[in-house]
């Protein structure tokens, strides 16, 4: 290869990967360092007062009851809303797949619309929603003669409700990506079924569900991810409370590191979620190979 | 038979879907008072703009709006050029360490973006740049999905083509402005969508690195003003309205790009 090529793909790289490089590779190592020393409020004002205590702050995180809530919290919100998000988007996929109907643009749009919108202001529209004594979700509920609920006023049905908002607010993602897996599926599986007198459970059981196997590996990995980082649902729905119900591993790092500057001890609580997403994926890729 | 049934279900699924928007939309356009009666309404009677009004005139969000645009414009801009370079040579040159190099920068998406903001937040700082339109560009400048979506869909032109403009004696930068870009437009297009949708609904680090009301954007404005006007759903509803309307425009009027973004990103190689 030549000089000038060589010289190309650095013009070429340069601006984007240096940009990474320094904004995100260097944050991320700094962090890993951070998170060994007992960098607060103090440090803000003079770094010299940073003093390297190796494991101490994950010691105190394993000690620390609230860390334990916002995890327990986080997996509560990760292992139910995954699964029932991940439910939905099959089925509407395959209901929006079906030959039976037209118009599918229009109700493929309005599944999806919520994916789109801004996650802080439609937190705020599903919080009147949940209202009490005026919002629509009770209202609805009155219909089936349920008596109110104080959904987000109450810990045992906070976390639920957000769960509820998040699903519908994600589902359509993950629905585009099942539609285009089951697009990919051959017609031709499911007319030799057919000849065989299989039943359409069957048909989903035997040939759906398999040929979309890479699909949902796939489709589970991701909302997963992102579903750890979950963090402005409880902000602005319920600022973690009550009594902790809702608090994030996330909200919990930001408490620590943004309101009490315990910069330190917030750097470990970020890369404990590191952690967490690096085995839930390997689980996964685990699970995918297993299959 | 089985048809009626399915569309009954669909239509009624559609609209629980929509509901939430609404009820917003209607909220927005009540008096005070008017979204906190039971049973809930959903026709604003009367129909005001006072919501609206107050939003501008007194809590002055106009320079929220502004803020989340120019920087949404700025930084889908900046990046969209930085990451068409990048992907560009993952596609077309070959150098040593390439598919290494790549593959490193895919496996660290896994990475939550959570992990860098403690340390982005003390070098922003030190060099003076917290609460400025600068802190929010800087981390948005290139990113690495936008590079891997890029070399996806450049990989894919014809190697021929770039030959023939060599021989007419095109430089690189050249094949990369006449060839390369016109020819990746769609892709270009989806991924504008993608940074621009991405920069306006951010949240945690615009809740960060701004920390002055006439900087903040738009999402953080609001959680702000969620915080006083707890008992004020119609002017909040309002405030929604204003945040999620540009973003459903530009997603109507982009859907099919958006889709193709999603599903490029969910092909692995």
């Amino acid at each position: 290869m030549d000089k000038s090529a060589t010289r190309s793909v650095y013009f070429f790289l340069a601006p984007a990967l240096s940009a990474i490089f320094i904004f995100f590779f260097i944050p991320v190592i700094a962090a890993f360092i951070i998170s060994f020393t007992d960098f607060d409020i103090y440090a803000l004002g003079d770094y010299s007062t940073v003093r390297f205590i190796w494991f101490t702050n994950y010691i105190e995180l394993f000690n620390d009851p609230l860390f334990w809530t916002a995890l327990r919290n986080t997996f509560y919100f990760v292992l139910v809303s995954a699964p029932l998000s991940i439910m939905v988007s099959l089925g509407a996929a395959i209901l929006l797949n079906s030959k039976l109907i037209k118009f599918k643009a229009i109700f493929r749009l309005s599944y999806f619309i919520p994916v789109v919108t801004t996650l802080v202001a439609v937190a705020i529209v599903w919080r009147f929603i949940y209202h009490p004594k005026f919002g629509i979700m009770n209202y609805f509920l009155s219909w089936f003669n349920i008596n109110p609920v104080d959904w987000l006023g109450d810990p045992v049905w906070a976390m639920p409700a957000i769960i509820l908002m998040s699903v519908w607010k994600n589902f359509g993602y993950n629905m585009i990506i099942f539609l285009a897996g089951l697009q990919n599926i051959s017609e031709e599986l499911y007319e030799a079924a057919e000849l065989e007198g299989a039943s359409s459970w069957q048909k989903f059981k035997s040939i759906t569900l398999p040929m979309l196997a890479p699909t949902t590996a796939f489709v589970s990995i991701i909302t997963m991810i992102g579903f750890f980082q979950f963090f402005a649902e409880p902000y602005i729905m319920t600022q973690g409370g009550p009594l902790n119900s809702t608090l994030s591993i996330v909200q919990y790092m930001y408490h620590e590191g943004f309101k009490w500057w315990n910069m330190g001890y917030s750097a470990s609580i970020a890369f404990v979620l590191f952690l967490i997403i690096i085995i839930g994926t390997l689980i996964q890729f685990k699970l995918q190979k297993s299959h | 038979m089985r048809r009626i049934f399915l569309y009954i279900f669909l239509i009624i699924t559609s609209l629980i879907t929509l509901v939430p928007f609404i009820w917003m939309l209607a909220a927005s356009f009540m008096t005070d008072g008017d979204a906190s009666v039971f049973p809930p309404k959903f026709i604003p009677d009367p129909f005001t703009f006072v919501q609206y009004e107050i939003l501008f005139e007194r809590l002055n969000v106009a320079r929220n709006f502004f803020n989340s645009l120019f920087l949404s414009a700025t930084v889908t801009m900046i990046s969209l050029f930085f990451n068409s370079m990048a992907g560009y040579a993952f596609a077309k040159f070959r150098f040593k360490g390439k598919n290494k190099l790549f593959n490193f920068l895919l496996s660290s998406m896994i990475i939550p973006s959570q992990v860098t903001m403690l340390p982005l937040f003390l070098m922003l700082k030190s060099i003076g740049l917290i609460n400025t339109y600068m802190a929010i560009i800087i981390p948005g400048l290139a990113n690495i999905f936008g590079i891997f979506l890029i070399r996806q869909y450049v990989i894919a032109i014809p190697d021929s083509l770039i030959e023939a403009a060599k021989i007419d004696g095109a430089t690189d930068f050249q094949i990369y402005r006449k060839v390369i870009l016109p020819l990746a437009t769609p892709i270009l297009v989806t991924l504008a969508i993608f940074t621009f949708l991405g920069t306006w609904n951010d949240f945690l680090w615009p809740l960060i690195a701004l920390t002055d009301n006439s900087m903040y954007t738009l999402p953080v404005a609001l959680a702000n003003l969620m915080g006083e006007h707890t008992k004020d759903p119609e002017l909040m509803m309002a405030g929604s309205v204003l945040t999620i309307i540009p973003v459903i425009i530009v997603f109507l009027a982009l859907q099919k790009y958006y889709v193709r973004g999603i599903m490029m990103g969910s092909v692995k190689e």
